[in-house]
């Protein structure tokens, strides 16, 4: 499979990441060698097959729900890089 | 007292019996990691102070009669993707390169219960993500035997760590090997759980269906003990098991009699290193000494188990990794304008090539036209694996095979060609596929006196089994003891 530009642009817009030049040349050769190699699984019939997406047959486990406390919102902010009046700072998104 | 070839369970003993205090032992640990570690460098955080602190607390309640857990006093290290309370957890990456977790996971919480000193946070490849620690944004480890050789990854710090003697035991993580791996090319052993087995709460996520916490020691009774104290239950981590608990009680003595150990023929074809080969099969030999019956049979559809892993664990990491958006914790950018400036430009500057190759493979097979041929392809093959571990157990009690194709390779080797080093993952990743536990222990030494691993593989929550396998073969080599005996003389 080609990876070109297109497409490398396409992922880096969906992983929010931008790759200077250098980046885009390798990502597009390693991604290429990478996808060539799963291509390998094609081999194998998996018609009708379920999708095993879990180890165990999970449905849903559910907790009781109680209310709880939370962490404290001062102790969270600690690790913001910026944070105002008791909330994560953003540069401003509404104008 | 030299006690840096002790195991954790001898030097709890010793601890015990009041030979050796708990701060004497936590304080020459962490004068020796001082000393050491600048050659390894298996460490990211080295706790000083507070582990001293925490130590005499122990001392005082050991002393007292309040704690009397195997593993009290010991000193422990934890692989920095394990969140610990204020002390910084930083997964080797820039992106957390402040990161200090308000809490503790469940396995640090238990550990502490227990008495357990925690003397550092040890060195990963980014994320986890590799299989040599090179990935690192603090420097690669290096390894023990031979510094100019990879000590494994991802947990390669850990297993580092306790092949020098910097620490009696660890905990690592493993995804695709990623405990298992770094023990094979170190010389120690080491535990992956059965999924479920042990809480992922506080677990940095990787792919979070794949993700175990496990065990890393000098023998594989301090692993299994280990093992018990941080497994179990646990309400903040719904995969976790609910009604089992481990139980080693018969695992340690009596032979092999009357188990079958099966030996996946194809397992031991092209592309495994002869000595490896010899290593791993002269144990199956071992084994056989000790009552194991052995079987053989072929398990094709391990060739596709690389493919499959790499679609489903860089799709798990692409949507678990989207939470590093320079917002709430972590790295942020001081670059740009916008709010997305701000995601885009923290995460092109705060991860390293590895994750981000690893991200863009992830949106890739999730992304629309592409998802049916990649993401679900990948999850039936996953159906189908499991399908033939599940028969493989129906002739055989557990399998043995290689951990990794080759011994510890030199720093730099396969840095340039990801794919590459992928395929060194070729034994260790059906397992996480599978959900099933397995053990590595060391089993010989290549011409050029780096260690050789083998695995033993079992099906869900049979680590009991495994461990009696694992005991009765350490209990009759010494593979296991060589790697301290290499250390000692004072070279670390």
């Amino acid at each position: 499979m080609i990876i070109d530009d297109k497409l490398i642009a396409y992922l880096e817009e969906l992983s929010r990441l931008h790759l200077s030049d250098d980046e885009k040349e390798r990502a597009k050769e390693d991604l290429s060698k990478i996808i060539s190699y799963v291509n390998k699984l094609s081999e194998l019939d998996t018609e009708g097959l379920e999708a095993m997406s879990h180890p165990f047959d999970y449905t849903n486990n559910f907790r009781t729900d109680e209310a709880k406390p939370s962490f404290d919102r001062e102790l969270i902010l600690k690790n913001a890089p910026k944070s105002k009046d008791g909330c994560f700072l953003v540069p401003k998104t509404v104008e | 007292m030299d006690f840096y070839d002790k195991t954790a369970l001898e030097t709890g003993a010793l601890i015990k019996s009041g030979k050796i205090s708990s701060p004497e032992v936590t304080k020459a640990y962490i004068e020796k990691i001082k000393s050491a570690d600048k050659e390894i460098n298996s460490f990211v955080t080295v706790l000083e102070e507070e582990a001293l602190k925490q130590a005499e607390e122990v001392q005082a309640k050991i002393d007292k009669g309040e704690l009397n857990s195997p593993l009290a006093g010991v000193p422990v290290a934890i692989k920095d993707n394990i969140c610990t309370k204020d002390i910084l957890t930083t997964c080797s990456s820039k992106m957390l390169y402040n990161f200090k977790p308000p809490y503790n996971a469940c396995v640090v919480e238990k550990l502490k219960a227990q008495g357990a000193v925690i003397v550092g946070k040890t060195n990963l490849d980014e994320f986890a993500m590799g299989g040599s620690t090179e990935t690192s944004y603090y420097g690669v480890t290096k390894n023990p035997f031979n510094t100019n050789r990879v000590s494994g990854g991802s947990s390669g710090g850990s297993a580092a760590a306790v092949a020098a003697g910097l620490v009696p035991y660890a905990l690592g993580s493993d995804t695709g090997g990623s405990i298992r791996q770094p023990c094979s090319f170190c010389g120690v052993s080491g535990i992956k759980p059965t999924y479920g087995g042990v809480s992922r709460y506080g677990l940095v996520a990787f792919a979070s269906s794949l993700d175990q916490i496990g065990p890393i020691g000098k023998d594989i009774k301090d692993c299994a003990e280990i093992l018990k104290a941080v497994s179990g239950h646990d309400e903040r981590d719904s995969t976790s098991i609910k009604g089992f608990a481990y139980d080693f009680s018969d695992s340690f003595g009596g032979d092999l009699k009357g188990m079958k150990i099966g030996v996946p023929t194809n397992y031991f074809g092209e592309g495994l290193d002869s000595q490896v080969r010899a290593a791993v099969l002269s144990a199956c030999v071992k084994l056989k000494e000790l009552g194991a019956e052995v079987i053989e049979f072929e398990m094709p559809i391990v060739d596709y188990a690389i493919p499959a892993y790499y679609i489903i664990a860089c799709a798990e990491a692409s949507s678990n990794l989207s939470r590093y958006d320079g917002i709430k914790y972590g790295y942020r950018s001081e670059k740009g304008e916008s709010l997305l400036d701000v995601f885009f430009n923290s995460r092109s500057e705060g991860f390293g090539m590895e994750v981000k190759r690893r991200i863009m493979l992830g949106s890739f097979v999730l992304s629309s036209g592409y998802f049916d041929a990649y993401y679900k392809k990948g999850l039936q093959v996953r159906g189908l694996i499991k399908k033939s571990f599940n028969e493989a157990f129906e002739k055989c009690d557990m399998i043995l095979s290689p951990v990794a194709p080759t011994t510890a390779y030199r720093i730099g080797e396969n840095v340039s060609d990801p794919l590459k080093m992928y395929l060194g993952d070729i034994y260790t990743v059906s397992v996480n596929l599978a959900g099933i536990p397995a053990v590595s222990l060391p089993c010989g030494f290549d011409s050029d006196g780096l260690p050789i691993g083998m695995q033993l593989i079992g099906q869900s929550f049979s680590e009991a089994k495994l461990v009696k396998a694992g005991y009765a073969y350490q209990q009759a080599t010494e593979y296991h003891k060589k790697t301290f005996e290499a250390m000692k003389g004072g070279r670390f």
